[in-house]
Formats: structure tokens, C-alpha cells, sequence
């Protein structure tokens, strides 16, 4: 029956007008599925008032569901089977459309692939597929002493280098039971808000971009290029810093840094009011973010959602003060917290983390104590170089450190940092060797990704732009 | 290559100097004024999803919460456009402010002596090679980018027959230059060796020699600059 039906729907446009117009005339009630009756609703009434194009154009796309004989894109549980008997026989066998957006979609922040099951432009199911940049990092640890093993974390969320590499020290430190001095603390509490800047700097403005305004992204992006420039000139590289080291940090900040630094953050809050003077208030800003992606507070902590992403439902729930670490429990800062859980509370909590990172590097530029950098261990951190040249144990221990590497006691962490995104965290196992026996990273955006679909159900596709730019997903991390 | 390390924000004008607007039209910050998403008139809306999951968050309620600016208030600020004014004078400030741009190949962003870039093989003043050959950079590299063979010269000494970095392999992660005993493999300043073909960044000793002879001034200069770190 179904495929007379079909073969009578593809025979000619002009039945497919009939058989709108018969659907229209078809209460709504009579259908099993209300999608279908509302489909089949705006259906007729594209066909009825516009006679000539639309109805092509809906033959095409009628045509083209019914291509799809297998029912390959059909939703489970949809009305793929069901026949509906209208007066003149003839079967309106509807499906949803699917759409694939990305991996090439500009919007699609790298390489996310979602399949958008759509009714209209009303998206009913989004099913993000991953692993397009999976580059197995996990295992590839497994191979690397642990200071090799570094490197990799640069390149997992590659928005927020230097937090990620504090997340992997802070776990092999935990692991080996040190305790950094009090100065690397400082410098890494630092970097990792000025990583934070950096990474809102990127996310919220391509954001911005992605739902239409260039202008805020290139103000922010001079930002950052200046915070791109502290990392290089501490670290030596503009990105993959390679600068938080289990121990401490590889160097100490050169001189004049700090100043630098300074001077930085006390103009970075007035380019945000700028920047702010034009988003915030923002009609266009504003309607296409207030109500778009809500999530409730129950929604986010069973999705387990980490960072913004819970704080903009009014979770007030931040690593940095819950379970401080580093100089964190040093430092007075705030935190924001959401209302509403839309995409502009998101919005509004990110720009106001920024501000409150300003405070806290303000704090650390004025505490920050004279002293080591690394930890004093000739097993964990190397020699200076100075040392090693002259002193025959320093070389020894030089070269063990860099060919064998340390070993670390045998156990097991999972050590969490507040990243940008959210909960960033290391499961390190350790039997005793060298190398880490199993490293699992906990990748904030992985999650989020998770939740895409129940948040995008019932908006319409540009919002799913939205939303992707509010979750604030770097694939470096959601593949690794 | 120590070019002088100034940074560029330091130079810049204050921002409040090159405001053209007068500060009393500045004191009510936007943020303040707008943002708040309960109290939007213009902005509400209306999703099947959101009528869904929160039935108990209808219109009126989110007309009525709080004490937010009177309808007047609003009315107006939505009929002047006064956000989207006050947000395209501050593009049209930025206007008239000096670009933050490089012209890149004619102008260039300073580096500082910890700058990690292309590799280079150094010798001693004397013109001696210093690298002996002990392979910490080849055990250390994370990307397993760096070949080392090597046998003793026929004076004796210890010295490397081969020496091969793929820099497409290479991550630039400096433990290289980290491990070496006697700074021979070093990275320098120079980021501007994009070629053509995959084969010619598989670079060999006479390469990585040659460009530690090109670069030297550079490369002992940034060494020295950075040594009371190291």
C-alpha cells in the first residue's frame, strides 16, 4: 500500500497539490502524530496560496524524501510505516528532513559534524558526530615519559593551553606528593587567567561572529594577540607554550614582564566596555541569544556540564573555589552566576569572568613573591644550566631527567582544574615507571557536545549556531 | 636575533584619551542598562522548546520581574535605537584610532630571546661542531623527530655521521634545545622557512650547520640574553 502510495506521489507535482490541499482539509486531530499534522499543515499552506513555484519546490523536496526508499533517514519511532488514507487515496508520507552541517560549516568551530533532523527549520533531533580530530593522545601518553607527555596538552584545547598543562602538573605532582613553590604558584595562577581572557577573548567573539557581528571579534582578537605575546615571551612559543612543567614552571618570568603585564590589565577593562558598549545592549545580540539553548540547572548537572555551561544555570559551582588549587585559595575574586540559562546568561558570565581574571592578575602581578620556580628535587626538575655545566652530579642528574625521565610512585588521581570551558581533569594511573600507565582526560567540551541535542530541540537551525558558539567547543579537546 | 622587546600596548594611548564623546554621556554603562534579559521588551523569544520546559515562564511573568526601566524608558530606547547608536559611535571612535595592524613581510612583531623557531647546529668559536653526539634530544623529543648516527672521528673525538629533524614532524616544544649538554642544537628566531615540497623541511646536519653559521649572531645573543633563566 505505502509503495502505490509512493509511486502515485512521484508521478506528477499536480497531484501533490491535490493532495495538500486534501490535507489541509484534513483536520489536525485525525492524524496520529501531531508533527506529521503540523507538517502536513504548513505543507498546504505553502502549496494553496502560492500556487506556481512553491508548489515545484515542494514537489522537489517531497521528491527527495521519497528517494530515500530504505527510510535510512527516518527518526526511530517516526511515521516512516504508517499509511495515511485520505479521501482521494493518495498517501502524504512525509519524513523529516536531514541535513548534515559541517564538518566544513564555518560555524562548525573545527570539525563537529552534526546530522540535524529537521521539520521546517524546526530542528527535532541534532546528533553531533565527533572524532574527526581524534589523534588518540591518551594512548599515545602512554608511550611518553611524563615530561614528554606534556606537549600533548597544549594541543588538546588549543584555546586554553597553559590550564590544560596545569591540570597534567598538578596531577603528576599530586602523584609524586610535591609542592610547588609558592612563586611558580603564582605565575601559573597568572597564566591560567590570562589563558582565561584569552580563551573567553576567543569563544565569546567568535560567538559574536558566528551570530553576525565582526566588529567586537577583531577588537577582541588585538586583545588576545597581546596576550599571545606574554606566552611567547615567557615561554618562547605563541601557543603550544609548553611552560607549565610538573614541578613548577620550565622558567622563571623574564624582567619587565610583569610590568607589561600590568599595563596590559589596566586597559584590557576598558577595550571589554567597549566591546560591551557594543554587544551587550545589542537588540540583534540580544534576540538571538535570550531564550535560545536554556538549560535548566537539573539539565546541566545531569549532563554533566562543567564551567559556564552550569554556572549560567545558576549553579554556583567553581573548581577555583571549591577545591582550590595552586594560588587560587590566595587570590579574592568573584564568581558570576546565571539566572536564566540562555545563551546571553552564558554571554554575560564569560564577559564578567574576564573582568574578575583581571582582578585576580592584578593580585598575582602585586603578591607575587621572589623565589624558585621549580621545585627544589634534583630527581623531578632539572639542574640549571649553569650547574650542569660545572657540576658532574648536575650532569648525571641532567641526563637521567631528559633520556630515562623520573619515575613516579605507583597510584592513581583524577585531578581537576577550572578550565575556561569547564571541568577540566586528568585521570592519571602511574604503576611505578616512567610513563603514565593510563591517562584519561576529562574534556569540558565533550560533555557539553552531549547535550547539544536536547538543547537545540525545538529551535531553528541559526540557533544551533548559537548554541554551539555559547558551548564554547574546541575539538582538540572534545576528540583528542 | 634579540630585536628590542618592547611591547606594542605599552606605547599605545591610554584609551580614555582618544574618547571623543564627552564622559557624562559614558556614566550609565550599557551593561548595567541592557543587560538583564528578564527586563527586554523587545527581546523575548518565543520558542516551542521553551513554552515546553518552562510553562510556568510566560510572557507576563517576564514583562513583570523586577524593577526593571519603566515602559517609557523602554519605549524609547527601543524607538532612538540608543544601543545601536552609542554602539556604532564607539566603531566610529575606533575609526579614527591608528590600526594595531603589521604590514607582516615590511614590518614584523618583536620576538623575545626564548623565541623557539627554526632549528640550528652550532660550533664553537673555533669552528668546531659542538654537537658529541649524546642523543638527549633525540631520546627527549616527544614526536621522535631527530635521527642521530654517529661513530668517532679519526682524531678521536665523538661526533655525529648523521643528523636528521623532520620539521613536519617537529612540534617545537624546545626540550631539544633543553636537553643539550652543550648548546649545540638550538631554536632560533627565524620562522620564515615555509617551502615548497614536504622533502626540503627533512632537514640534514649540513642544513641544520648551515643555518646555525647563518644565525649565530642571533643565537648567541638570545642565549646570552636569557642565561640568568636557564
Amino acid at each position: 500500500m505505502a509503495s502505490v502510495a509512493r509511486l502515485l506521489s512521484q508521478r506528477s507535482p499536480s497531484l501533490l497539490s491535490r493532495t495538500a490541499a486534501a490535507a489541509a482539509a484534513r483536520p489536525a486531530h485525525m492524524s496520529s502524530s501531531p508533527l506529521l499534522a503540523r507538517s502536513r499543515q504548513q505543507f498546504a499552506k505553502f502549496v494553496s496560496t502560492e500556487a506556481a513555484p512553491v508548489a515545484g519546490a515542494a514537489a522537489s523536496h517531497h521528491h527527495h524524501i521519497n528517494r530515500d526508499i530504505y527510510g535510512a533517514t527516518a527518526p526511530i519511532g517516526s511515521t516512516i510505516t504508517e499509511d495515511v488514507e485520505i479521501d482521494d487515496g493518495v498517501d502524504v508520507n512525509a519524513r523529516h528532513f536531514t541535513v548534515n552541517f559541517g564538518p566544513q560549516h564555518p560555524a562548525a568551530h573545527g570539525v563537529l559534524r552534526l546530522i540535524l533532523e529537521l521539520e521546517g527549520e524546526e530542528i527535532l533531533r541534532c546528533d553531533p558526530h565527533v572524532g574527526l580530530l581524534h589523534r588518540g593522545t591518551e594512548k599515545l601518553i602512554e608511550y611518553k615519559t611524563y615530561l614528554q607527555a606534556l606537549p600533548y596538552f597544549d594541543r588538546l584545547d588549543y584555546c586554553s593551553m597553559m590550564v590544560n598543562e596545569q591540570a597534567y602538573s598538578l596531577a603528576v605532582e599530586k602523584l609524586l606528593n610535591i609542592e610547588v613553590p609558592l612563586r611558580a604558584k603564582y605565575i601559573r595562577t597568572m597564566f591560567a587567567e590570562i589563558t582565561r581572557v584569552m580563551n573567553h577573548c576567543m569563544s565569546v567573539m567568535s560567538h559574536i561572529m558566528d551570530v553576525g557581528a565582526l566588529t567586537p571579534f577583531l577588537w577582541m582578537f588585538e586583545e588576545r594577540e597581546k596576550l599571545i605575546e606574554f606566552y611567547e615571551r615567557v615561554s618562547g612559543a605563541r601557543m603550544h607554550a609548553a611552560y607549565v612543567r610538573p614541578g613548577g614552571v620550565s622558567l622563571d618570568i623574564p624582567k619587565g614582564l610583569l610590568e607589561d603585564i600590568h599595563i596590559w590589565a589596566d586597559q584590557f577593562g576598558q577595550r571589554m566596555d567597549e566591546a560591551e558598549e557594543l554587544i551587550t545592549g545589542n537588540r540583534i545580540w540580544k534576540g538571538r541569544t535570550i531564550d535560545v539553548g536554556r538549560v535548566t540547572a537539573k539539565e546541566a548537572l545531569d549532563w554533566g556540564f562543567s564551567g559556564v555551561m552550569l554556572r549560567g544555570s545558576g549553579v554556583n559551582w567553581d573548581l577555583r573555589k571549591v577545591q582550590p588549587y595552586d594560588a587560587y585559595d590566595l587570590v579574592d575574586f568573584d564568581v558570576p552566576v546565571g539566572t536564566k540559562g540562555d545563551c546571553y546568561d552564558r554571554y554575560l558570565c564569560r564577559m564578567e569572568e574576564m573582568r574578575q581574571s583581571l582582578r585576580i592578575i592584578h593580585q598575582c602581578i602585586n603578591d607575587m613573591p621572589a623565589g624558585p620556580v621549580r621545585v627544589d628535587d634534583l630527581k623531578i626538575s632539572p639542574p640549571r644550566r649553569a650547574h650542569m655545566k660545572e657540576n658532574m652530579e648536575a650532569l648525571i642528574h641532567h641526563f637521567k631527567l631528559y633520556s630515562e625521565g623520573y619515575a613516579v610512585p605507583a597510584g592513581e588521581t583524577y585531578t581537576v582544574v577550572e578550565a575556561p570551558k569547564g571541568e577540566f581533569g586528568v585521570h592519571l594511573v602511574s604503576d611505578g615507571s616512567n610513563r603514565p600507565y593510563r591517562c584519561k582526560i576529562r574534556a569540558p567540551g565533550f560533555a557539553h557536545l552531549a547535550g547539544l541535542d536536547f538543547m537545540a530541540k525545538g529551535h531553528f537551525i541559526p540557533d544551533v549556531v548559537t548554541m554551539i558558539g555559547t558551548m564554547d567547543i574546541v575539538f582538540g579537546e572534545v576528540d583528542r | 636575533m634579540l630585536r628590542q622587546v618592547t611591547f606594542r600596548a605599552a606605547a599605545a594611548v591610554p584609551r580614555a584619551q582618544t574618547r571623543l564623546l564627552l564622559p557624562s554621556l559614558y556614566t550609565t554603562p550599557l551593561r548595567f542598562l541592557h543587560a538583564s534579559s528578564a527586563q527586554s521588551a523587545q527581546n523575548t523569544n518565543d520558542y516551542r522548546a521553551n513554552r515546553e520546559k518552562f510553562p510556568e515562564d510566560d510572557l507576563s511573568t517576564r514583562y513583570t520581574e523586577g524593577a526593571g526601566p519603566s515602559a517609557l524608558d523602554k519605549a524609547s530606547q527601543s524607538l532612538l535605537l540608543t544601543e545601536l547608536v552609542r554602539g556604532m559611535w564607539v566603531v566610529l571612535e575606533s575609526f579614527f584610532r591608528p590600526p594595531y595592524t603589521l604590514m607582516y613581510p615590511f614590518e614584523k612583531g618583536a620576538l623575545s630571546p626564548r623565541f623557539r623557531g627554526e632549528h640550528a647546529l652550532r660550533r664553537y668559536p673555533s669552528g668546531e661542531e659542538r654537537c658529541i653526539a649524546c642523543k638527549l634530544c633525540e631520546a627527549i623529543c616527544p614526536a621522535q623527530a631527530i635521527t642521530i648516527e654517529a661513530e668517532p672521528r679519526e682524531d678521536g673525538s665523538r661526533r655525529t655521521t648523521r643528523y636528521d629533524i623532520d620539521m613536519t614532524k617537529c612540534i617545537y616544544c624546545g626540550f631539544c634545545q633543553e636537553a643539550c649538554p652543550v648548546d649545540a642544537i638550538v631554536e632560533g628566531p627565524n620562522y620564515e622557512y615555509a617551502t615548497e615540497t614536504h622533502e626540503e623541511l627533512l632537514y640534514n646536519k649540513e642544513k641544520l650547520l648551515a643555518n646555525g653559521d647563518k644565525w649565530e649572531v642571533e643565537l648567541a645573543r638570545n642565549l646570552e640574553a636569557d642565561h640568568l633563566y636557564r
